[in-house]
C-alpha cells in the first residue's frame, strides 16, 4: 500500500511542477490542481504512526481509544482545511485566467504570444 | 497630558479586558468586513467611514496590547489565550509578545495611513475594496498572533486570498498580469507549507509551536534528516513570502502594478515571511535544539546578502518611483533575513529596530510614487524624443546645444511641489539610512552589534568571521547603492522638470504620507526606549524557554460546574 500511495503522489507532484512551468496559463492551473492533490495525499500519509489500513476513522463501542486502533484525525482535519482552501484559490486563479485571457487575447502567461516575443526580444 | 500619562491611562483601560483584548485584532477586522459584506456597493461612504474608524479602533488596540506586553515583570510579558479553553498542545492558542505587539502596531500604522490615502480617490477604482481590506488586516493580525502552524497557515491564506482581491482592485492588463504571477507562485509556496507543515507533524506529532520546540531536541536520529528537510521546505514557503532571492521577481510588478495605497500595505506583507522566519527559527533551532541548534543559518544569512545586493542593483537599474519602492522593499527584506541568520542577541535587537522605520518608509515611498506618476500625467506628455536630433536621426542645423542663459533668480517653488519633495526626501534618508533619521540609527545598531557581539566594552578579543565582514560591507554599499539611485530619482522628479504645473495636493493624500513620516521620526526621537524594548524583545526571542513555558503551562478556565447528567444510557 506505501509504495502504491508513494508513486502516486510521486506521479501526481512531476506532472503538476511539469505542468506548472509551462507557458500557458491552463496548464499552469491544471498543474497547481495535480499539485494540491498530492499535497492532500501527502498530508494523508503523514499521520502519526504511518499510513492508517483498516482502522476505525470514527469511535466505537468497545474499542479502546488510541491510535494503535484508529486512524489518525489530525491529518484529516488538516487535509479538509487545505481541500476547502486550495479549491477556493483555485476557482480564483480561474477567473484571474480568464481576465487575463479577456485582456491580453492570448492564454500565453506574459500576456504575449511567445512566437512573438523571439522575434522582439 | 505627558506621554506615561497617557501610556498609563491606556494600560490602565486594556487591563481590565485582558487576556480577551488579544482576541481584538483578529475579531474587529472580521466583524467589520462581516457588517460591511452586508451593505450595498453603492454605500461607499459609509463603508469608508466604518474602515477608517475599524482601523483607527485596531491601531488604538494594538498600542493597548504593546503597552501590555511591555510591562515590567517576567510573567505579564507573554499573553496567552486558549481560544477552545483546551490545553496548550491540543487546541487553538494564541500567544502575545513584545514581537507579535510591535507587528500589530506596524500593520495598523500602515494600514491607517493607506485606509486614509484611499479615502481620497483610490477606493471607488472598483468594488469590495474596504471588506477586502480588513480580511487583509484580520489575516495579518492573525498570522502575528497564532502560536500553532496550521492556524498560520490558514491566516496566511486569508491575508493571501483577500491580497488577490486588492492586488486586483482597479483592474487593468498590468494588474492581472502580475496578479497572475503572484497567485500562481503564492498557491505552489501554499503547497510548500503544507508539505512541511505536515511533514513535521508526522515527526514530532504536534503542531503547536511551542510543543514543536520542546520535542525537537528529543527527535530520534535517524528522523533528523527528514525533520531539516521539514524545516527548510517550510521555510522555503516563508522565503518566497519574504521575497528571498532568487524567488522574489513577482515582488516588483506585482507591488509595483497595484494601486498605492495597497503597495504600501503591501510592503509590510513582505515583512510577515520576515517575522515567521524570525519566530519559528529562534523558537525550533535555537541554541538549546540540540543536534539541530541554528540549523539553515548559513542558508538565511547567504540568501539574505544575495536579496540585498539584488535589491540594491534592482534600484540602481529601476526608473519609476513604485519599481524603486518594490526593490527597496527586497532590500530592506534581505537585510533583515541577512542580520536574523546570525542569531545573535544584540544584531537581532538591531534588526527589530530596522524593521519598522524601513517599513514605514518603503510604504510612505508607495503613496509618494503615486502622487508623483499623477504629477508628472498631469502636464504635457513626456517627451522622451532625442531634443537636438530629427526623427531620421540627424542633427537639426543650427541648433544650439549649450543651455540658454538665464539670469540666476531663485524660483519660487509651489508649496504642494515641496511638500512632495520633502516627503521624498525624508523617504530617501530613512531607506538608505542616513542621519539624522531612523534608518541610520537602525543601521547603526546592526554595525555595532556585528562589532560588538556581547555589547560595547566587553566584546574584546571577540573576532568577526568572513559573514560578518560580508554583512558589514553590504550594509554600507547598499546604502550607498540606494542613495545614488533615489537621489538620481529626485533629481529627475523634482528638480529637472520645468513645464509642469503644481501638484494638487488633498490632505487626505498628504495626511498619510505625514503619518508614516512622523512615524520614523518619533522612532528616531524616542531612539532610546525603542531600542531597550528591540532588546528586551530580541533577548525573549533567544530565550525561547519563556515562551515555551508560558504557553505549555497556560491553564483551562474552569467551567461553570453542571450537574452531573442524571441518566446515562
Amino acid at each position: 500500500m506505501e509504495i502504491v500511495l508513494a508513486i502516486a503522489i510521486g506521479a501526481l507532484t512531476g506532472a503538476g511542477v511539469w505542468l506548472l512551468l509551462r507557458p500557458r496559463t491552463f496548464q499552469i492551473i491544471m498543474g497547481l490542481s495535480l499539485l494540491s492533490y498530492a499535497v492532500n495525499l501527502f498530508i494523508f500519509s503523514m499521520g502519526r504512526l504511518g499510513l492508517a489500513i483498516d482502522k476505525e476513522p470514527v469511535l466505537r463501542p468497545g474499542l479502546p481509544q488510541d491510535l494503535q486502533h484508529y486512524a489518525d484525525p489530525m491529518p484529516q482535519a488538516l487535509v479538509l482545511t487545505a481541500i476547502v482552501i486550495g479549491f477556493a484559490m483555485t476557482a480564483l486563479f480561474l477567473v484571474v485566467l480568464l481576465a487575463s485571457r479577456g485582456m491580453s487575447g492570448t492564454d500565453h502567461v506574459d500576456g504575449t504570444h511567445s512566437d512573438d516575443a523571439q522575434e522582439m526580444p | 497630558m505627558t506621554t506615561t500619562g497617557i501610556a498609563d491611562f491606556l494600560l490602565h483601560l486594556a487591563s481590565p479586558w485582558m487576556p480577551h483584548l488579544m482576541l481584538a485584532p483578529i475579531a474587529l477586522p472580521m466583524l467589520t468586513a462581516a457588517l460591511m459584506l452586508l451593505l450595498r456597493e453603492e454605500r461607499q461612504r459609509l463603508k469608508l467611514g466604518l474602515n477608517v474608524f475599524s482601523t483607527a479602533l485596531g491601531l488604538l488596540v494594538a498600542v493597548m496590547l504593546l503597552l501590555w506586553a511591555n510591562q515590567p515583570g517576567a510573567t505579564s510579558a507573554m499573553g496567552v489565550y486558549l481560544a477552545a479553553n483546551w490545553q496548550a498542545p491540543f487546541g487553538i492558542v494564541l500567544a502575545l509578545d513584545r514581537l507579535s505587539a510591535m507587528m500589530l502596531v506596524l500593520t495598523s500604522t500602515v494600514a491607517l495611513a493607506s485606509i486614509v490615502f484611499a479615502a481620497a480617490r483610490w477606493h471607488r477604482a472598483g468594488v469590495h475594496y474596504h471588506p477586502l481590506f480588513q480580511f487583509q488586516l484580520m489575516g495579518l493580525a492573525g498570522a502575528f498572533l497564532t502560536a500553532d502552524l496550521f492556524n498560520l497557515f490558514v491566516f496566511f491564506e486569508i491575508m493571501l486570498a483577500a491580497s488577490y482581491g486588492l492586488l486586483l482592485h482597479g483592474s487593468g492588463g498590468q494588474r492581472v498580469q502580475s496578479g497572475l504571477h503572484y497567485i500562481a507562485i503564492n498557491l505552489a509556496a501554499s503547497s510548500l507549507f503544507l508539505i512541511g507543515v505536515s511533514m513535521l507533524y508526522g515527526i514530532t506529532g504536534t503542531l503547536n509551536m511551542a510543543d514543536l520546540a520542546r520535542s525537537i531536541p528529543q527527535v530520534a536520529d535517524a528522523d533528523r534528516g527528514l525533520l531539516h528537510a521539514a524545516a527548510a521546505i517550510l521555510a522555503t514557503a516563508f522565503l518566497i513570502k519574504a521575497a528571498v532571492w532568487p524567488l522574489n521577481f513577482w515582488l516588483v510588478p506585482a507591488y509595483s502594478a497595484a494601486t498605492a495605497p495597497v503597495g504600501a500595505l503591501f510592503a509590510l506583507m513582505t515583512k510577515v515571511g520576515i517575522y515567521t522566519i524570525l519566530r519559528l527559527w529562534t523558537l525550533l533551532f535555537s541554541n538549546e535544539a540540540g543536534p539541530s541548534a541554528l540549523f539553515g543559518s548559513l542558508w538565511l544569512i547567504g540568501g539574505g546578502m544575495a536579496t540585498m545586493a539584488f535589491g540594491a542593483i534592482g534600484m540602481l537599474g529601476a526608473s519609476r518611483i513604485t519599481h524603486l519602492a518594490g526593490f527597496a522593499a527586497i532590500l530592506s527584506s534581505g537585510t533583515l533575513l541577512a542580520a536574523t541568520g546570525f542569531g545573535q542577541n544584540l544584531l537581532t535587537a538591531g534588526l527589530l529596530y530596522y524593521l519598522p522605520s524601513s517599513t514605514l518608509a518603503v510604504s510612505a515611498l508607495f503613496l509618494v510614487a503615486d502622487l508623483v506618476e499623477r504629477w508628472r500625467s498631469d502636464g504635457p506628455p513626456p517627451d522622451d524624443d532625442a531634443p537636438f536630433l530629427a526623427p531620421d536621426l540627424k542633427t537639426y542645423v543650427g541648433l544650439n546645444l549649450d543651455e540658454d542663459q538665464e539670469v540666476l533668480i531663485g524660483k519660487a517653488i509651489p508649496a504642494a511641489a515641496a511638500l512632495l519633495g520633502l516627503g521624498f526626501m525624508v523617504c530617501t534618508l530613512v531607506i538608505t539610512g542616513l542621519p539624522p533619521l531612523s534608518g541610520f540609527v537602525g543601521k547603526l545598531a546592526m554595525l555595532t552589534a556585528l562589532l560588538n557581539p556581547l555589547g560595547l566594552g566587553s566584546s574584546a578579543g571577540t573576532q568577526l568571521g568572513t559573514a560578518g565582514w560580508l554583512l558589514f560591507g553590504l550594509l554600507i554599499a547598499t546604502g550607498l547603492l540606494a542613495l545614488i539611485a533615489l537621489t538620481r530619482a529626485g533629481i529627475r522628479y523634482f528638480w529637472a522638470q520645468h513645464e509642469r504645473g503644481t501638484p494638487r495636493l488633498r490632505v487626505a493624500e498628504g495626511l498619510p504620507i505625514a503619518m508614516l513620516l512622523c512615524a520614523c521620526a518619533a522612532l528616531t526621537v524616542q531612539a532610546g526606549p525603542v531600542i531597550r524594548y528591540t532588546q528586551a524583545t530580541a533577548h525573549a526571542l533567544h530565550a525561547p524557554a519563556t515562551y515555551i513555558n508560558a504557553v505549555m503551562s497556560a491553564a483551562p478556565k474552569p467551567g461553570p460546574v453542571t450537574p452531573a447528567p442524571e441518566n446515562v444510557q
